[in-house]
């Protein structure tokens, strides 16, 4: 937890220490209201008091509520600024490290516990600064004020008080104790509901296929009755809190009134200062149970601390190389020498011993099915992870010693799952390229065979987040586009074209290899018909290259490739190919 | 548990209050007598809290007498007013707490039902109510609305009547003890109520825009974040700082703004606290001065708790106005969703399919999901016990509509769909169901053992047919290296690839046993060569049974007895791979597309 202040800018600690010092001047104004109680009190006791003085102690009184009020209101302006101010920082500091990050990093924490961590767990932080940090500061001067103005006064009342303390905090302790774990396996149980509703819900025509409506009922039954018992079990221990807090406020006034009377008739105490202890008592109880209720919430906090703490001190496992060797005249060319990739906790290599050439111009194409590497070997290229051993060139120089933004831009990527940003059409085509001109978008847009997507829309067409309000097909048409408009040296398409019907395909293949046809192509496909033509075939299994050539030259010598070509055409078409 | 962050969340206002209410509280009829006697507890123990502040003025007043009097303190008179107290205030919290058990156990018992309730209206629902809302929305009824209706009915129905009750009783009690401190005392209620709604007016509008600042910051952050790869491809990491930056630092603006306007309250509403008791000090001082009564200190104490407990209703009631809107607005959204129209019922339905030969015929059908757009438009066939149907066409075509058609899902617009000669409108959708087993694209099963999830919800499956069917779709292996075998848990830690997902809801088919089959795109998230085992799997299933299939992958379909090529909500050609492939069609297209040469 206090490992995140550090992230605090200077300015913030001088304004946290002008916070502490409003702070101790309210709780001192907060703690002399009494005293000037007291003072009316004893004139009224005192025969022949005027009314002038009583006026004069009642103006210092509303004098005294009215500078409290004002220490408060900067005390929260001050706190309501640095919370914000704070919360900014941290955001900036996740999302630029997150930036930072190579793949491997993203999936040790998975993308949506970034996503979290970059809001969720800010929140939180920004929540306990705002609200705990300031009972935190305020709780513990005001008990100790209180303590030094009562202390000394009545060794009796004193006593008194401290019982009443300890059995407040006491009590709430037990409570908690006995409730927290409750807590958690009620949050538990609400994932469960959830989940067992969720599943209800996405399954709902399978469920009414097999007429399971009664099966899935009795599922919710079960949850829904033991977070039932869950609830009433914590509700009810949490009943006794308000009562309990009452018996013991109220036991402590009345403790101290009656041992009061006793010592005032001893003629061991005076009346104001009884009354005076009567308030000062129960501004120590509610100071402690402000520090209660901190040290309740500070745990999530601190979880939430901690959390934001590991993404900031991952180190990064790729990063600018010291002294990039900047490009040579060679373009367009893709080597893999004996490459082997092992992800990060895996105990097997995705990929091994892989070695092929890629010429510019030539089309490659990757087959294989799922699991055996295709996508891995793709995003090896660009430097999304490093390779476990042996070396990616591209254009003759190790990936790993070249500047990543420079290597990125001779690289046109369409990723497996198309995904578009939020803007519009054209934003989301100049993506990668800020400064095309219309004509260039507009050819990328033909070659890409997204025409028709362009014409309904238009450039300055709107398009959702992830580009939730375009079909799959269209997404994936677009998502080409954007890639072309870069004018990339070397293509990557990571079974790109499986969204299209075959036709679009085809023709989307026919345009590339006409628009195009300078550029390396690289493609990952699941369709024999998408990559026959190819000038280069590889055949992954089990992160082996296992047969690599043409068609013709695999169908002859490669068993794998010819059982996959068998699943998908006719032996006549075999044939005739 | 308190929670600190309710300030800051601007609460949804229900749109009929007293509508939500209502409901509600019908829901609480029958614990009504329960929650009669919590509230009368919870009355009784506000006035023993009432008149205790009373009593410890009276032992005040003792003593400040007792000061005066030559034989000293009454200390006996004060053990007696103190005993008595001992006793109020031991029944006020036993009162309170019996009444706190009481409260908490209806507020779950209705919870209960409430979320028992969803669970069987999901049941109830046609799938067309599905159609237009997502699944976050219904999850966050059952969990999130139920929950919000659990924490605040619980706390406000009897806060509100402890409130009132406090409210009233104090306000007897003050104007008996002494009027003009009572006017003081009241006179703070306007104050802090105008200062309450100036600020909560401020204040709202910064928060609406934070909240508005923390959406679009948020989204902003998710779309960064789940497209890494394109952003690092396309070197696109500043363009999207910089978007970041802006949203941030307007967040940062909005943020401190509303955070310190709420964080005003507080202060603010002590202040008028601090004056009230100022003012009973100042106006009692002179009173008891002006009157030579020293007596009156007494008094003064009395008001003393009387000024701090009065704060208490006020900002209560003020709280629970705001819990109840939330209240209001969950219990208005758990209510829409219980009421929304059901299937029709189907129970006095005397037509009953036991088993059928699988005739089926589509009479001119007519359909569409919303009324301005009819995706099924006069679809006929005739299919014949034991044949299989393959159904292809492009995406859009109404393949999938069929399906839902045929398993009476939806309710056809006009047209018939005949089952061994009987529509199946005149079948209950129970019946159609056991007539139909059904293999779907997206591979659903859930959280539990292998075991249940193959034999899902039907009644005595002995192990021996278990293992049959496992062996049948090639499962039987993997099942047994699993540790647990049958028995194991599927759930997010299990490895179990998409084919053999596939592969035991095709086993889950095999159990059902129906004498028809839909496949729906079983095979298409699969690689070629899961696929052969799939389709070994489902030659299995299809053996005898008619079968409908459907298929992006040609290769699929090409056995297939009938195939309906579908286009725009109708068939535009019919007949098996071959013929179709003669007539050089939009088949034959579709089909030849796959092999043709890129150069031609």
């Amino acid at each position: 937890m206090l490992k995140i202040l550090k992230n605090f800018r200077w300015q913030y600690w001088v304004l946290a220490v002008v916070m502490v010092a409003f702070i101790v001047l309210q709780v001192e104004l907060d703690l002399a209201l009494p005293e000037y109680m007291s003072e009316i009190i004893a004139l009224i006791t005192i025969p022949g008091s005027t009314m002038e003085q009583v006026w004069q102690a009642g103006f210092k009184m509303i004098g005294i509520s009215f500078g409290s009020l004002l220490c408060t209101v900067v005390t929260s302006f001050i706190a309501a600024r640095i919370a914000a101010g704070f919360g900014a920082i941290l955001r900036k500091k996740i999302f630029d490290k997150v930036e930072s990050f190579s793949l491997e990093e993203i999936n040790k924490f998975s993308t949506a516990s970034l996503i979290t961590r970059c809001t969720n767990d800010v929140q939180q932080i920004l929540m306990f600064i705002t609200i705990g940090l300031r009972l935190l500061i305020t709780a513990p001067i005001m008990a100790g004020g209180a303590i030094i103005k009562i202390s000394g006064k009545s060794s009796e009342l004193t006593t008194i008080t401290m019982i009443g303390v300890a059995v407040i905090v006491v009590f709430v302790v037990i409570l908690t104790l006995v409730v927290m774990p409750k807590f958690r396996a009620i949050q538990r149980l609400t994932d469960n509901l959830n989940n067992v509703t969720r599943e209800n819900l996405t399954g709902i025509r399978v469920v009414r296929a097999y007429n399971a409506e009664g099966f899935e009922e009795q599922k919710f039954d079960e949850v829904n009755q033991k977070i039932t018992k869950t609830h009433l079990f914590v509700n009810r221990v949490m009943s006794l809190m308000h009562p309990m807090m009452q018996i013991v406020m109220n036991g402590l006034s009345l403790s101290i009134t009656w041992v009061g009377a006793t010592l005032i008739n001893a003629n061991k105490l005076t009346l104001p200062v009884m009354m005076s202890f009567n308030m000062y008592s129960m501004q120590i109880v509610m100071s402690f149970m402000m520090l209660i209720m901190v040290f309740i919430f500070m745990p999530r906090a601190s979880v939430s601390a901690k959390r934001i703490n590991e993404v900031l001190d991952t180190p990064n496992s790729i990063s600018n190389p010291q002294n990039p060797v900047s490009a040579n005249d060679k373009k367009g060319v893709v080597e893999f020498k004996n490459v082997s990739f092992k992800y990060a906790d895996a105990d097997e290599c995705m990929l091994k011993d892989i070695s092929f050439v890629a010429n510019k111009g030539e089309t490659v194409a990757i087959i294989g099915s799922t699991g055996s590497g295709k996508s891995s070997l793709l995003s090896l290229i660009p430097r999304f992870y490093d390779v476990t051993e042996g070396q990616v060139m591209v254009n003759g120089i190790d990936v790993k010693e070249q500047n990543l933004a420079d290597l990125r831009d001779k690289i046109g990527y369409v990723p497996q799952k198309a995904i578009l940003f939020s803007g519009t059409i054209e934003s989301n085509l100049r993506f990668g390229n800020e400064n095309a001109d219309k004509d260039l978008l507009q050819k990328a847009v033909d070659i890409a065979q997204a025409t028709n997507i362009v014409q309904a829309k238009g450039f300055t067409g709107n398009v959702a987040q992830g580009g939730q309000n375009l079909s799959g097909g269209q997404k994936q048409r677009m998502s080409i586009a954007r890639a072309i408009a870069k004018q990339p040296e070397i293509y990557l398409f990571d079974d790109s074209f499986s969204a299209l019907d075959y036709k679009t395909d085809k023709l989307l293949r026919q345009a590339l290899n006409k628009e195009v046809s300078d550029a390396t192509k690289i493609i990952v496909a699941q369709r024999i018909g998408t990559i026959k033509n190819a000038d280069k075939i590889l055949v992954l299994d089990k992160g082996k290259i296992v047969g690599n050539g043409t068609h013709q030259q695999l169908l002859q010598n490669c068993e794998v490739y010819r059982e996959i070509a068998q699943s998908q055409l006719s032996k006549e078409e075999l044939e005739n190919a | 548990m308190p929670r600190p962050n309710q300030m800051h969340k601007s609460l949804p206002k229900a749109q009929n209050f007293g509508k939500s209410m209502g409901k509600l509280i019908g829901f609480l009829k029958p614990y009504l007598l329960a929650t009669v006697v919590a509230l009368l507890f919870a009355v009784a123990s506000t006035v023993f809290n009432i008149i205790a502040p009373d009593l410890i003025g009276q032992i005040t007043t003792i003593v400040t007498e007792g000061l005066f009097l030559p034989t000293g303190i009454d200390l006996g008179a004060i053990a007696k007013i103190g005993t008595t107290l001992i006793i109020m205030y031991g029944c006020c919290a036993v009162f309170g707490y019996i009444q706190g058990w009481i409260m908490t156990t209806v507020t779950q018992r209705v919870c209960n039902k409430l979320r028992t309730q969803i669970s069987q209206k999901i049941n109830k629902l046609p799938l067309r109510y599905f159609d237009t809302r997502n699944i976050g929305d219904v999850l966050s009824r059952v969990t999130n609305d139920v929950d919000t209706i659990g924490q605040t009915l619980n706390q406000s129905l009897s806060q509100m009547v402890t409130s009132v009750t406090m409210l009233i009783g104090l306000l007897i009690m003050m104007f008996a003890t002494s009027w003009q401190l009572a006017l003081v005392a009241v006179a703070t209620v306007p104050l802090s109520m105008i200062l309450m709604l100036l600020i909560v007016g401020v204040s709202q509008k910064h928060f609406k825009a934070m909240q508005k600042n923390l959406g679009n910051i948020n989204g902003h952050i998710e779309e960064v974040f789940s497209n890494h790869t394109v952003v690092k491809a396309f070197n696109a990491e500043e363009k999207m700082t910089q978007k970041f930056d802006v949203y941030n630092q307007t967040l940062k603006q909005s943020g401190w703004k509303a955070q310190f306007l709420s964080g005003l309250m507080q202060p603010l509403m002590g202040f008028v606290g601090n004056l009230g008791f100022v003012g009973v000090c100042i106006v009692g001082g002179i009173i008891a001065i002006q009157n030579n009564d020293v007596g009156f200190i007494g008094v003064i104490s009395s008001f003393m708790i009387y000024i701090r407990q009065f704060g208490q209703p006020l900002g209560q009631i003020g709280q629970i106005t705001n819990t109840l809107q939330s209240t209001a607005a969950a219990s208005e959204r758990v209510f829409e969703f219980l009421e929304s129209d059901e299937m029709p019922d189907e129970s006095n339905f005397a037509t009953h399919f036991d088993t059928v030969r699988g005739d089926i015929e589509f009479k001119d059908v007519y359909f569409g999901y919303t009324a301005e757009k009819t995706v099924i438009k006069g679809f006929s066939a005739q299919i014949k016990a034991g044949q299989t149907v393959a159904i292809v066409g492009p995406t859009g075509a109404g393949k999938t509509t069929l399906v839902n058609l045929l398993m009476k899902f939806y309710q056809v617009n006009s047209g018939d769909i005949l089952i061994d000669g009987v529509s199946i409108s005149n079948l209950t959708r129970t019946n159609v169901h056991d007539l139909f087993g059904m293999v779907l694209q997206d591979t659903w099963l859930f959280e539990g053992t292998i075991r249940d999830n193959v034999v899902y919800g039907k009644q005595g499956v002995s192990d021996e047919v278990l293992w049959r069917v496992l062996k049948a779709t090639g499962m039987d292996h993997y099942v047994r290296t699993l540790p647990k075998g049958l028995d194991t848990v599927l759930d997010d830690k299990t490895t179990i690839s998409q084919g053999q997902r596939q592969l035991l809801t095709i086993a889950r088919a095999m159990i059902e046993n129906a004498p028809m089959l839909i496949l729906d795109e079983a095979t298409s998230s699969v690689d070629t060569r899961t696929e052969i085992l799939i389709q070994q799997a489902m030659d299995k299933l299809t053996q005898g049974r008619t079968s409908f299939i459907i298929a992006h992958r040609l290769s699929t379909i090409k056995n297939a007895d009938v195939i309906l090529v579908m286009k725009e909500g109708n068939v535009i050609e019919q007949g098996n791979h071959e013929t179709l492939m003669q007539q050089g069609g939009f088949y034959a297209d579709l089909y030849n597309s796959q092999f043709e040469n890129e150069e031609e």
